[in-house]
């Protein structure tokens, strides 16, 4: 006899779904793109070669297969610049990422939680922080710190703390008042062991998702702030670097300006529909 | 008298912070081990604080000023907050009003049900799940281990309910705070609920403070009441004394105004005003006759 399932509640999966497979595969082939860099690239991405400039990619009249994505207008090979600026995009987004929403939540989370005079506090310095120009206050502070890697990190850490604070405060809030905090309390636990047993894993998929944005976004900043030549040296390479200079010789040389584009494009989006993805999957209060 | 109570609540003032509105007057109330005492009155009335004041999770706007929670003899409000956290924790429970607000959702039931086992009776685990399988069968849910292994949203309301006073039972509290246990339930589960709840008070032996405002439920309940308003009680007494003969006009006025099922076609009766303006002069008096002994 076949056995009858009378509540399926607990049965529902949820499927992986189109967009977490698809974002999830480019960032890992980019991963792996950055990683490898070294083996992969033909090239050394900074060696110019003034004779062999603008050579367009691959299939286009006049390509060299040596250089299949061409190359811009001082011969540097476009495929080797694409992988190490790759490099340099993902570390901006690991690091800087992680430790804006590492800083953000936590102050947000006992902002939230705590309430009373740590929530004044905190509060008041997102309101505050949040009064200032965001692009202005990372070019003002790499004039000041200087030009660099660390300088990119830490320009996006400052900036964007409080889009964690204030997110990851509201929903602490709101689950603080649920009944099952009260009734943790009732059977003992300290009010820091509350924060951390009870809150954080209800915050924790708003926190994953936003994480992955704050990647995207780091990916954006660090662009902008190439293309306004306040990122690393102008000889690195860096998708906003070669944006900027692609702009440039568009006419000339097209490649050289869609190729950081179309990469840059892919990998925000990724970022974003992977945070989305991600919740959709393990936030078990969404059904 | 040798028989002490168990709870002993004793001239108990709670008030808003800041502007110092009273929200609590002078509350007594005394529950006898084992046995359930009711807490009725209407929507602000405090049933619900008075719960929260022995459980120590008031709202931070509100401010204990004055009086005694005893449990089993030792005041709480004489005690550090960390004692009287652990105090607490080990001699009651809570079993709340929303069963879909008080499981956490992002955490399975069965560490919900034995938290309370490992954290403040420092069982093993292996231990407090023999334990939380024996009660969930206790609180008659077939397939304990699928429930312990499951979340909060793939279980019903009636369920969830059943899993609350599961765990409230876990520890062998000696007294559980009931806290409108059956409001946000079905009627039909409602009827279920409340006989489980009467079975696990009874064989367990433990206190209860049933908080309802459903005079009804007080009468199949619990042994003894106390009828509130404007956080002062008005009136307790043993049940059978209550329902045969209320004292207070105001408690009058509120059987009068429950519905009868014997009766589904009268109309229902609202509390008369001159009864209510009665009972806010009396809670009026109380406060100048405090404020004259000042």
């Amino acid at each position: 006899m076949a056995e009858v399932t009378t509540d399926a509640r607990g049965l529902v999966k949820r499927r992986l779904g189109l967009r977490l497979w698809l974002s999830g595969g480019w960032l890992l082939i980019l991963t792996l793109a950055a990683v490898f860099a070294p083996l992969l690239s033909p090239h050394d991405p900074l060696s110019q070669d003034l004779l062999g400039g603008r050579i367009p990619p691959m299939f286009f009249h006049g390509a060299d297969p040596a250089y299949p994505l061409g190359t811009d207008s001082l011969g540097r090979d476009v495929l080797a610049r694409l992988l190490y600026g790759g490099r340099i995009a993902l570390i901006v987004a690991l690091v800087a990422g992680l430790a804006t929403c590492v800083i953000g939540s936590t102050l947000g989370l006992i902002a939230g939680y705590f309430r009373g005079w740590p929530d004044m506090v905190i509060s008041r310095l997102i309101d505050i922080w949040m009064a200032f120009p965001p692009v202005l206050f990372a070019i003002l502070l790499i004039a000041v710190i200087g030009p660099g890697l660390t300088s990119i990190i830490l320009a996006i850490v400052v900036i964007d703390w409080t889009r964690f604070a204030r997110v990851v405060r509201a929903e602490a809030m709101a689950q603080g008042a649920m009944d099952y905090v009260a009734s943790a309390q009732v059977a003992g636990r300290t009010r820091v062991g509350t924060m951390l047993a009870e809150i954080l894993p209800n915050v924790l998929p708003t926190v994953i998702a936003l994480l992955t944005l704050e990647m995207g976004i780091a990916v954006i900043v660090e662009a902008i702030l190439s293309f306004v030549n306040l990122s690393i040296s102008t000889d690195d390479p860096t998708w906003g670097g070669m944006i900027s200079e692609g702009r440039t010789s568009v006419y000339q040389a097209w490649w050289v300006l869609v190729f950081p584009l179309v990469c840059l494009f892919l990998t925000v989006l990724s970022f974003s529909q992977l945070g989305e993805g991600l919740k959709d999957r393990f936030d078990p209060v969404l059904r | 008298m040798t028989d002490r109570p168990f709870l002993d609540i004793e001239h108990l003032t709670a008030r808003l912070k800041g502007s110092g509105t009273p929200l609590l007057r002078s509350v007594d109330l005394a529950v006898p081990a084992g046995s359930v005492h009711g807490l009725v009155g209407e929507s602000g009335a405090g049933k619900s604080m008075i719960g929260k004041a022995i459980l120590g999770i008031l709202p931070r706007s509100v401010e204990v000023a004055t009086g005694a929670i005893r449990l089993d003899g030792t005041d709480l409000q004489s005690l550090p907050s960390a004692e009287r956290r652990t105090r607490v924790g080990a001699l009651t429970a809570l079993i709340p009003q929303d069963p879909l607000t008080a499981l956490n959702p992002s955490r399975r039931i069965g560490p919900q049900i034995t938290d309370r086992l490992v954290d403040i009776l420092r069982w093993d685990r292996a231990r407090a799940t023999d334990r939380a399988r024996q009660l969930l069968d206790e609180v008659q849910l077939p397939d304990p281990d699928r429930i312990l292994r499951s979340y909060p949203h793939e279980l019903s309301g009636g369920q969830r309910q059943r899993i609350l006073i599961a765990a409230a039972f876990a520890a062998e509290p000696r007294l559980i705070i009931a806290d409108e246990p059956t409001t946000a339930l079905d009627v039909t589960v409602q009827k279920q609920i409340l006989r489980l709840i009467r079975e696990m008070q009874e064989r367990h032996g433990t206190a209860m403070l049933f908080v309802t405002h459903d005079l009804g439920v007080v009468s199949k309940v619990c042994q003894s009441l106390s009828v509130l308003y404007a956080g002062k009680i008005v009136e307790s007494a043993r049940v059978e004394d209550f329902f045969r003969a209320p004292a207070h006009a105001y408690s009058r006025a509120l059987l009068a105004a429950s519905p009868r099922y014997t009766d589904p076609d009268g109309s229902l009766m609202p509390v008369p005003e001159e009864v209510m303006q009665a009972v806010r002069a009396e809670v009026a008096a109380f406060d100048e006759g405090r404020a004259a002994n000042v």
